[in-house]
């Protein structure tokens, strides 16, 4: 608390002259929308992959590489890749203090799932052309 | 009461009745809930299933990634899916998903308004539960016979 009385200010006042951050309804907003077209893209994917389990690469391969599929795939990535950083930064947001950590662990997810996802981009566009 | 930097700490402390400094429970409060209730213990899985997908998904990468590489890289990434560990793993991975996904939707419905009131609120839970095994077996019963055949 020494710290806040030499600045003649108390805790609450500096929290409220951060104001918000003015996108917390956005990212709510886009978490909701993420997960409205990952409900039928999940379904796809879980069955359509259950039902080539054990499947060789030739029939895997080619089935990735129908240009619907592939478009299916690449599309499911995307939005769940988002869909999984924001998910993350929230329970980060909610259990990991203080804030710089916050902010550390926040940026090095987000790195990770980019490369992740790219990663997976490219597999699906490298078998699709 | 400990010192911090953090700003967020400042709506953090309240006082009791009695005018004692007290620290308020973190989000989602699991010092303060009863876990064993349906409503907190469903609502603490969709986070946990949540992250567990999050992990499972270097799985969905590596199942790709393997396929663009090639049929040898193929084959290693099918050994593994195919072992006992391969298994349990997607096993859990199936579990966790179909989880998240119907308590998904039943967040959903919240966000719409619906469904507030306890009856209510046991009877989608019972559902997420009860619609969470149905799927996973229906999954691993496609998973099966493909496999199988």
């Amino acid at each position: 608390m020494s710290e806040n009385l030499k600045r003649l200010e108390t805790p609450l006042a500096r929290v409220r002259g951060f104001g918000s951050a003015k996108n917390g309804t956005h990212h709510w907003w886009m978490q909701r929308a993420t997960s409205i077209g990952l409900l039928p893209l999940t379904l796809w994917f879980a069955f359509s992959i259950a039902a080539r389990a054990g499947s060789p690469w030739e029939v895997m391969a080619e089935w990735i590489a129908r240009p619907f599929n592939a478009v299916l795939l690449i599309v499911l990535i995307s939005v769940g890749f988002y869909h999984t950083a924001s998910g993350l930064q929230v329970v980060v947001e909610d259990y990991i203090r203080p804030d710089r950590s916050v902010m550390a662990i926040n940026l090095a997810i987000k790195a990770v799932l980019t490369l992740l996802g790219l990663l997976a981009v490219l597999s699906v566009i490298r078998l699709a052309v | 009461m400990a010192h911090s930097n953090d700003a967020r700490e400042a709506v953090m402390i309240g006082r009791r009745t009695d005018g004692t400094i007290i620290r308020r429970p973190l989000s989602p409060h699991l010092q303060v809930y009863d876990m064993l209730q349906m409503t907190s213990a469903l609502s603490i899985m969709h986070r946990i299933t949540g992250s567990a997908w999050a992990v499972g998904l270097i799985f969905l990468v590596w199942f790709l990634a393997a396929t663009a590489a090639g049929p040898e890289a193929y084959a290693r990434m099918q050994w593994f899916m195919g072992s006992f560990f391969g298994v349990i793993l997607l096993f859990g991975i199936t579990v966790a998903a179909w989880y998240h996904t119907l308590a998904g939707i039943r967040h959903l419905m919240w966000d719409y308004g619906y469904g507030y009131d306890i009856p209510t609120t046991y009877r989608t839970g019972w559902m997420v539960i009860i619609g969470t095994g149905v799927m996973t077996i229906l999954t691993w019963i496609v998973a099966i016979i493909a496999w199988a055949s």
